[in-house]
């Protein structure tokens, strides 16, 4: 059955017609408009919800609150007969008790036969390293055991990253023991070697030599590698007339074009958010994850200006044409069709003196404009206008218009050299190479990373134009589409398995340093260039090295090479900043106004289909939709009640007469009259993970609109298109009978946001007049000494002295912070060897992820269109009087003295009690046997420190147990305790945005303690007495209220 | 009617449900003998190993500390299991033709690993720390037993969670001075045989036991008999 990692998981065929488990029940599948508005008519404060078709259907959500798992999730459905399962039975009766007799079985232990010098066997060592990106090298530091990378960390050194991680890095690291990916060089399909290889490309390269490479054309990804850079210069020097074609699906080509039309010239725009008290969004993503250039700092600096230390708060305005993190975390936001952003940014940089044209329609529109200029003429110099990758050149160009115009530039934005050596536009550049080929000028292609066939532009003929070419070299992680249509596939070694370099966005130059041998014998790029370049036979580490000896002005080279291993970057090595001048440009009217829009975006789980075999990616569930295993065609409702669409209905989408079947999912907050639709899913030719997920985007996808296409149709087509949202799964009730007043009205997810306080929030005037709002109404904890069960029930942990320890563990969690981008979810999986469970267990609300991220949607009656989110990490609480831990029959789940609820799976017999018990839901089952116990290639992923659990065994988040246990040994050892900061959970360490902070209650200087002392600080569903050790910091908003419409301005605790 | 059964079936009935019952006490007797047998726990069996390593001989007659193999045993959960080099260190000098090291020569030459079989083997659900034990003052001695007297090595405790626990409840029985730990010499304190901590002598086990306790900062019984001290 299903498997942990990308190995055999079951992948059901969109329209499987499986019992339609975790969603919505299927009785009212329509969504009434009226009812919705009536609903939210009735209800006091603000109003708190989880989805659209919870707002509308109260009573079948009932059933998603009171039980732990969707009805029929524990039924029986396959056909057994009875005589089966007898047979069945009675094995397993027989089995059941012998299983705890079992003896161990041999092992035997294999040293060495020359240890390495610095290897301490069971001691983990950490590298320094980089995932390159088009979007700037992310600089990491790796655990590699005994010499298996297993865990990705930010560098915390590097200005880039700053210890924190994104989700992709995170599960990099199961790519790396991928037993689908490419392992052998073929020719035809048959496997040949290196040597073979050497041969055919030699043979290949002295024929174009002749003609001075005349037929000889180079396609990459983005090259973000110096030293690549300098080998393309040396071989293009021998090869003058070869060429270099860059191309990704997802690209910076209208930043590069905005950034020609503004300047004349390519530079990258560096935000500086710790100096903005304003930012303006025009459809940029910039908190929703590693999609966006430079994430990792923004997140980190927008989120340090919003954690009411001092620092006077900023205010973020969005306006953009989907749901994105970024505009649910905005202060004011504003939902646009993709088209209308560049009339709006035309129009506000009009308003601001950048001098712009364009015109807004709607008086929403025009207000939210007029405002949102009146505040950045107010905050001149200390605000920051950003554009959206996926927007046009003349928003990039507008953008630094405004921004020059509103004296941003050297303090809240600063403009520097590209993070590519060799910047182009990349749409133009595939087009001309496909133009070359077709016309027969290409005689030898080497393609270097990248799936063009897939994932081109579906107006160019690649396939015809490869077709015509003699020669086609293809080096490549995976045998893909664009596999089938070269001679050659060379595999690639995974960037873990590789020396490189990279920049990082802010130009500093990382190096890529490899934590394993090439497991399936991969090469790198440099290999191949290697060949065809002057000095054959140059490994990849020398000639990282040689080219930074070449750079490097230190006396001592090989010392200062050692400094710069050992740190991961060259220091000082980040660009300047450009003097460049901006200038206005205009737009042109728009045409096509009514017609339906359809946005194609970077998939937040496996970006432009590359990561689509990797298991934890495609089972964590994205941060809007709550979508897991597929895309989906993303509408609003209003849109899809107007045109009779409803959740899981399978449409087509007709974009100019290419056609492509997906399902409909309605997203609150999307634009009416537009669709967006993910990239990367709906591979051909895949590994087993990716295999029959999703629908191809990329086949409606042409070079002229490849982002925004006006024209779109779609026609609705008979079947259901079965979604694993996650949305509904681990629901908390809501209390109406201590607080109905509160209730009244609300959705029974929002009867718990509001009636039990699970989201508290504030605007910040409210804030400042009432510093200890999240702490007042009904929500506090009972007093100590009250109990129906005399001294016996006397809470105990603080009194009594035997069972009290030197540390006592909690956590926070700054939901003024979380911006929702998945990292600690990723990174919680890869620490905790957390198995995938694939998309027909998801659909049971089996997932078994032990860090959920609740998303609840806030919206006024008037306006559910346009709703606020707040994004909510759920581990477990580690209560101190928890309620697992009484209705355990074998004490499988206990507390330990300093505060930890223990989970032992070596005693668990699998009652499910204590996941029953449980109020919230944060408890995971194996109902199945999830972990894969054969692949051996996946045994290398898994961290030694803890345990893999079996069929039938609860687990759940343990605080990072191992961690605490590692450094309490460090701290015993030197006859000391604990220190603050020495305990970083997983979650903590890759947070981007430093929302999690653990530590020890006892320490009164300790930072969780200083936080938990906050008056923000409460404690979820505090009232049942459980006294969670995990608190949440409420939320403080900053909207600007001359436009604030989804808060009520009074309200009695907050909102 | 005649009665189907004589009277003294009302015996046998009654013998029958005894024995029944004696039948059942016995088999879980058996069940629990069984469990802490040496055929579960291998107690003292001595594995097939691919060279008869004798720790008497190193340890007892040579007088070779642990940690000349055993290296990562301070720093490390792991102690550590000699490469071969370790070995060749001195057996490329003396005993160099002896037939019983071929394997271990044949191991240097081809560099390929030897074998062993594992000893002392704990499920892998139970995490142990020997770094932690060894600097807290519990001796080698103390769980591996006379390992100075052991032509081969054989598990010299059941090394099961009741066996863990006696001493995690009571750490005062085993603990001695941090620079005794290694010392297969060691004996206990008794009244003829006074063992000196921290400048005091003491007579006792228990007494200076509790002295290391407090010196060292050993965590209480029940810190160290909460489940995530060895399970995780």
């Amino acid at each position: 059955m299903a498997t942990d990692g990308p190995h055999n998981v079951p992948t059901p065929k969109p329209g499987n017609d499986l019992v339609q488990i975790g969603a919505p029940p299927a009785k009212a599948p329509k969504l009434e408009l009226e009812a919705v508005r009536q609903q939210l008519s009735t209800a006091r404060g603000p109003q708190y919800w989880r989805s659209l078709e919870e707002l509308a259907d109260h009573e079948g959500f009932a059933e998603m609150m009171e039980r732990e798992f969707p009805r029929h999730v524990s039924e029986w459905t396959d056909a057994v007969s009875r005589r089966g399962f007898l047979k069945l039975m009675s094995a397993s009766l027989a089995l059941a008790g012998l299983s705890a007799c079992t003896k161990q079985p041999d092992e035997t232990i294999v040293p060495y036969v020359q240890q390495p010098e610095e290897l301490i066997p069971g001691v983990p060592q950490y590298y320094a390293t980089a995932r390159p990106s088009a979007m700037g090298a992310q600089p990491l530091l790796v655990k590699s055991h005994m010499y298996r990378p297993i865990k990705v960390e930010g560098n915390p050194e590097h200005a880039s990253s700053r210890g924190a991680s994104d989700v992709y890095s995170q599960a990099s690291v199961l790519d790396v023991y991928d037993p689908d990916r490419s392992q052998t060089i073929t020719y035809l399909g048959n496997t040949r070697t290196w040597g073979d290889f050497l041969g055919a490309l030699r043979d290949a390269a002295g024929g174009e030599k002749a003609k001075q490479g005349t037929g000889l054309r180079f396609l990459t990804e983005t090259v973000t590698s110096p030293t690549l850079a300098a080998q393309f210069r040396q071989v293009l020097a021998a090869f003058p007339q070869a060429r270099l074609y860059q191309y990704e699906p997802v690209n910076r080509d209208s930043a590069r074009a905005g950034s020609r039309l503004a300047f004349g010239q390519y530079v990258d725009a560096q935000y500086q958010l710790e100096n903005a008290d304003v930012i303006v969004s025009l459809d940029a993503d910039f908190l929703g994850g590693p999609y966006f250039p430079n994430f990792l700092k923004l997140a980190k600096d927008f989120a340090g200006r919003r954690k009411l230390d001092g620092k006077e708060m900023n205010r973020l305005y969005v306006v953009e044409s989907q749901m994105s993190p970024t505009g649910g975390k905005a202060d004011n936001r504003l939902a646009l069709r993709a088209w209308e952003v560049e009339q709006f940014a035309a129009a506000l940089a009009g308003a601001v003196g950048a001098g712009g044209n364009g015109t807004v329609d709607s008086d929403a529109a025009k207000r939210f404009m007029s405002t949102l200029a009146a505040d950045l003429k107010a905050h001149s110099g200390r605000c920051v206008v950003i554009p959206g990758e996926q927007q046009t050149p003349a928003v990039h160009a507008l953008a630094a218009a405004m921004n020059s115009a509103l004296g941003a530039v050297g303090k809240t934005v600063i403009y520097t050299d590209t993070v590519e050596p060799v910047p182009s536009e990349q749409m133009l550049g595939i087009k001309e190479l496909v133009d070359e080929m077709k016309a027969g000028k290409v005689s030898l292609l080497v393609m270097l990373g990248g799936n063009p066939v897939f994932n081109v532009p579906a107006d160019l003929d690649l396939k015809g134009g490869l077709e015509k070419v003699p020669l086609r070299i293809q080096l490549s992680a995976y045998k893909d589409e664009t596999s089938r249509y070269c001679h050659w596939q060379v595999a690639q070694a995974h960037y873990l398995e590789s020396w490189s370099d990279a920049r990082a966005f802010d130009g500093t130059v990382t190096v890529v340093q490899p934590l394993i041998e090439p497991l399936y014998g991969g090469r790198t790029a440099h290999d191949i260039l290697g060949i065809l370049s002057e000095t054959p036979g140059q490994s990849s580490y020398d000639l990282v090295k040689a080219y930074w000896k070449s750079q490097s002005k230190a006396a001592d080279f090989d010392a200062e090479w050692r400094r710069i291993l050992h740190d991961g970057f060259v220091a000082g090595s980040q660009f300047p900043a450009k003097t460049v001048s901006a200038k206005a440009v205009a737009v042109p009217a728009p045409a096509k106004k009514d017609q339906l829009e359809i946005v194609f975006r970077p998939d937040p789980s496996i970006y432009d289909g590359r990561y689509i075999n990797n298991g934890w990616l495609q089972e964590l569930a994205k941060p809007i939709t709550k979508l897991t295993w597929d895309n989906a065609v993303l509408m609003s409702y209003n849109y899809a009640i107007a045109n009779k669409y409803h959740d899981q209905q399978t449409v087509e989408i007709n974009v100019g007469g290419r056609k492509v079947k997906g399902g409909v999912k309605i997203v609150p907050g999307h634009p009416d009259g537009s669709i967006t639709v993910h990239l990367g899913y709906g591979r051909e030719f895949t590994g087993r993970v990716g295999a029959g997920t999703g629908f191809n985007a990329y086949a409606l996808r042409t070079g002229a609109n490849a982002n925004t296409a006006l024209g779109a149709t779609l026609t609705p087509v008979d079947g259901k298109w079965q979604l694993a949202v996650t949305q509904h799964h681990h629901l908390i009730e809501g209390n109406h009978v201590i607080n109905a007043d509160l209730a009244q009205g609300q959705s029974l997810a929002g009867e718990a946001a509001v009636s039990r306080g699970m989201i508290r929030s504030a605007v910040l005037e409210e804030f400042e007049k009432n510093p200890n709002f999240a702490n007042e109404g009904a929500f506090e904890a009972p007093p100590l000494d009250m109990t129906l069960f005399g001294e016996n029930g006397h809470y105990s942990w603080t009194t009594d002295p035997a069972k009290t320890s030197a540390h006592q563990w909690g956590m926070t969690i700054d939901l003024n912070s979380c911006v929702g981008c998945n990292t600690c979810v990723i990174a919680c999986q890869a620490e905790n060897n957390i198995p995938v469970v694939g998309k027909e267990q998801v659909l049971m609300g089996r997932e078994m992820q032990w860090l959920r991220i609740d998303a609840y949607f806030q919206s006024a009656a008037s306006d559910v269109a346009n709703p606020r989110l707040y994004f909510q990490p759920v581990p477990c609480m580690h209560c101190e009087n928890a309620p697992c831990e009484p209705v355990c029959p074998v004490g499988a789940t206990v507390h330990s003295p300093e505060g930890l609820n223990n989970m032992v799976y070596n005693r668990c017999v699998g009652t499910r009690y204590c996941s029953n018990n449980c109020p919230y839901k944060v408890r995971r089952f194996n109902f199945l046997l999830y972990a894969d116990f054969d692949t051996e290639s996946l045994k290398g992923v898994r961290n030694p420190d803890v345990s893999v659990r079996s069929r039938g065994v609860m687990e759940k988040c343990t605080y990072c147990v191992q961690r605490i246990t590692g450094a309490r040994i460090q701290a015993e050892k030197e006859d000391r305790k604990v220190r603050d900061g020495e305990v970083v959970t997983a979650c903590q360490q890759a947070c981007p945005t430093d929302a999690i902070v653990f530590g020890d209650m006892n320490d009164p200087n300790s930072r969780v303690n200083k936080i938990k002392k906050q008056q923000r600080n409460y404690a979820m569903l505090a009232e049942v007495n459980t006294r969670p050790r995990t608190t949440y910091v409420a939320s403080v908003l900053n909207p600007n209220m001359q436009l604030e419409n989804r808060v009520e301005k009074k309200s009695e605790h907050g909102g | 009617m005649a009665q189907f059964f004589p009277h003294s079936a009302n015996a046998y009935a009654r013998m029958s449900l005894v024995l029944a019952g004696v039948l059942a006490a016995a088999l879980g007797l058996a069940g629990d003998r069984l469990q802490r047998s040496p055929y579960v726990t291998k107690e003292g069996l001595r594995p097939e190993q691919p060279v008869p390593f004798s720790h008497q001989h190193h340890v007892g007659g040579l007088g070779i500390d642990c940690r000349y193999c055993h290296t990562s045993v301070e720093n490390s959960s792991f102690a550590g299991i000699p490469p071969t080099k370790t070995c060749m260190n001195c057996h490329s000098q003396i005993w160099t033709n002896a037939g019983m090291l071929e394997p271990v020569r044949a191991s240097f030459r081809d560099n390929k690993s030897l074998v062993w079989q594992r000893v002392h083997d704990l499920p892998d659900f139970v995490y142990f720390s020997h770094e932690i034990h060894v600097n807290k003052g519990v001796g080698c001695k103390s769980c591996h037993g006379p390992v100075d007297e052991m032509p081969l090595m054989y598990q010299n405790a059941t090394l099961q969670m009741e066996w863990c626990l006696a001493c995690h409840r009571d750490t005062a029985t085993v603990l001695r001075p941090r620079e005794e730990v290694f010392n297969m010499q060691y004996k206990e304190p008794s009244r003829g045989n006074p063992v000196r901590f921290a400048g005091v002598d003491y007579f006792d086990q228990m007494k200076l036991g509790a002295a290391i306790q407090k010196e060292y900062h050993i965590r209480n019984k029940f810190e160290l008999t909460s489940c995530d001290t060895c399970h995780r």
